[in-house]
């Protein structure tokens, strides 16, 4: 048989103790609890427009939210850390968003999907909020009408990214909202579905 | 089913003082020959939907909707509040319009909420966007927006994005919450 390239019992049992306790010791005081913490987000889902549609869609095993760590909806904000406020906010619903924002637990992060929440969109009359981030701190805007999954996920990525970065500090200390505007990485291939009847 | 000019018939039988000026709907610009919407005074008008309710040949036992329509500026308009009640019989699968004309300053109607209680919210509705009072309703308050707000936005006066009721708000920060 042939030899492989890499075979751990060429290696010496100290070489590989060292070396893993090494990376790891160094690992986890740069990282441990923002490491955790960032692939454990719990959003809130303040879905109140079509916009919440998508953010089911980006649950659901399709684009699978769970692969980020973030699956674990919860409409509790004393249970959940990250809100991600998707579809239009009415001046009446404000009071009901800023008291739901109050009550989530530090650290905690905010997502504004889709462009009603950011800015109003369309609806630019005097019952729609021309974006929460009038009343309140946000983090990420997430751009498009609604945004596809895929820019969700970037923007929870961003977060991710945020909290790797200062997860520790509590949002006071983070002052004013980020303001990161998730870019879609992702090409759109648009492919034909012409083998259906066949299949 | 009674047709049009039957209903028309019943109540011109009936209330002999009013006109009624039964006119019929327009669909895309077409006459719907078997819908028609009548004209009543707002004084008769509680009268009126008792009868219309009650009468063995027109039976509206169904209130489908109060709305209202805002005449301003509207050609060859002579009254600004259009407030429009649509009914349904179920039994004889027949409808009608009822329409009613009010005015500025203070566009007042009686409440039809003793022969219909549906006309609760329906009605509360009208107050709210387009602020025709309706005197006898037990509990008249805004649905729609909120305690605070002083206008009615579907008036035709009333500007797209608002009166700024927006601006002084509550602004929650990092620091407050
Ligand atoms: S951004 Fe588009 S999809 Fe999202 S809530 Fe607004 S209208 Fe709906």
């Amino acid at each position: 048989m042939e030899k492989h390239t890499y075979d751990p019992h060429d290696m010496s049992s100290e070489d590989l103790l060292t070396t893993r306790l090494d990376n790891l010791v160094s690992f986890f005081r740069k990282n441990s609890v923002n490491w955790a913490r960032k692939h454990s987000l719990w959003p809130l889902p303040f879905a109140t427009a079509c916009c919440g549609i998508e953010l089911m869609a980006t649950a659901s095993s399709r684009y699978d939210l769970a692969r980020f760590g973030a699956e674990v909806m919860r409409f509790s904000p004393r249970q959940s850390d990250l809100l991600i406020c998707a579809g239009r906010v009415a001046i009446k619903m404000m009071p009901v968003l800023q008291r739901i924002y109050k009550q989530i637990t530090e650290p905690k992060w905010v997502i504004s999907m889709g462009a009603c929440a950011s800015t109003g969109g369309v609806f630019d009359t005097y019952a729609v909020v021309q974006g929460v981030d009038q009343f309140l701190p946000v983090d990420v805007y997430v751009p498009g009408c609604p945004p596809r999954p895929e820019t969700l996920i970037e923007g929870v990525m961003a977060i991710q990214r945020q909290v790797d970065r200062d997860g520790l500090k509590t949002s006071q200390e983070r002052g004013k909202g980020l303001g990161i505007v998730a870019e879609p990485t992702y090409q759109v291939n648009v492919e034909a579905v012409a083998d259906r009847e066949t299949e | 089913m009674a047709t049009p000019d039957e209903m028309v018939a019943v109540l011109k039988a009936k209330f002999s003082s009013i006109s009624f000026d039964p006119k019929p709907l327009l669909m895309r610009g077409e006459e719907a020959g078997d819908q028609i919407y009548i004209r009543v005074e707002p004084e008769n008008l509680v009268e009126v939907m008792h009868f219309l309710r009650d009468d063995p040949g027109t039976r509206f036992e169904q209130l489908i909707d109060v709305t209202c329509v805002d005449y301003l500026n509207f050609p060859e308009a002579e009254d600004r509040y259009g407030v429009v009640y649509s009914l349904l019989s179920i039994t004889h699968n027949h409808r009608i319009w009822v329409k009613c004309f009010v005015n500025d300053p203070s566009p007042k109607l009686p409440s039809v909420i003793g022969v219909w209680k549906g006309a609760d919210w329906m009605e509360r509705e009208v107050f709210d966007m387009f602020g025709v009072v309706f005197e006898g309703h037990p509990d008249l308050r805004r649905i729609l927006t909120w305690d605070g707000f002083e206008a009615h936005p579907l008036r035709k006066d009333y500007p797209l994005r608002g009166k700024g009721e927006r601006e002084n708000y509550e602004v929650v920060t990092r620091d407050s919450a």
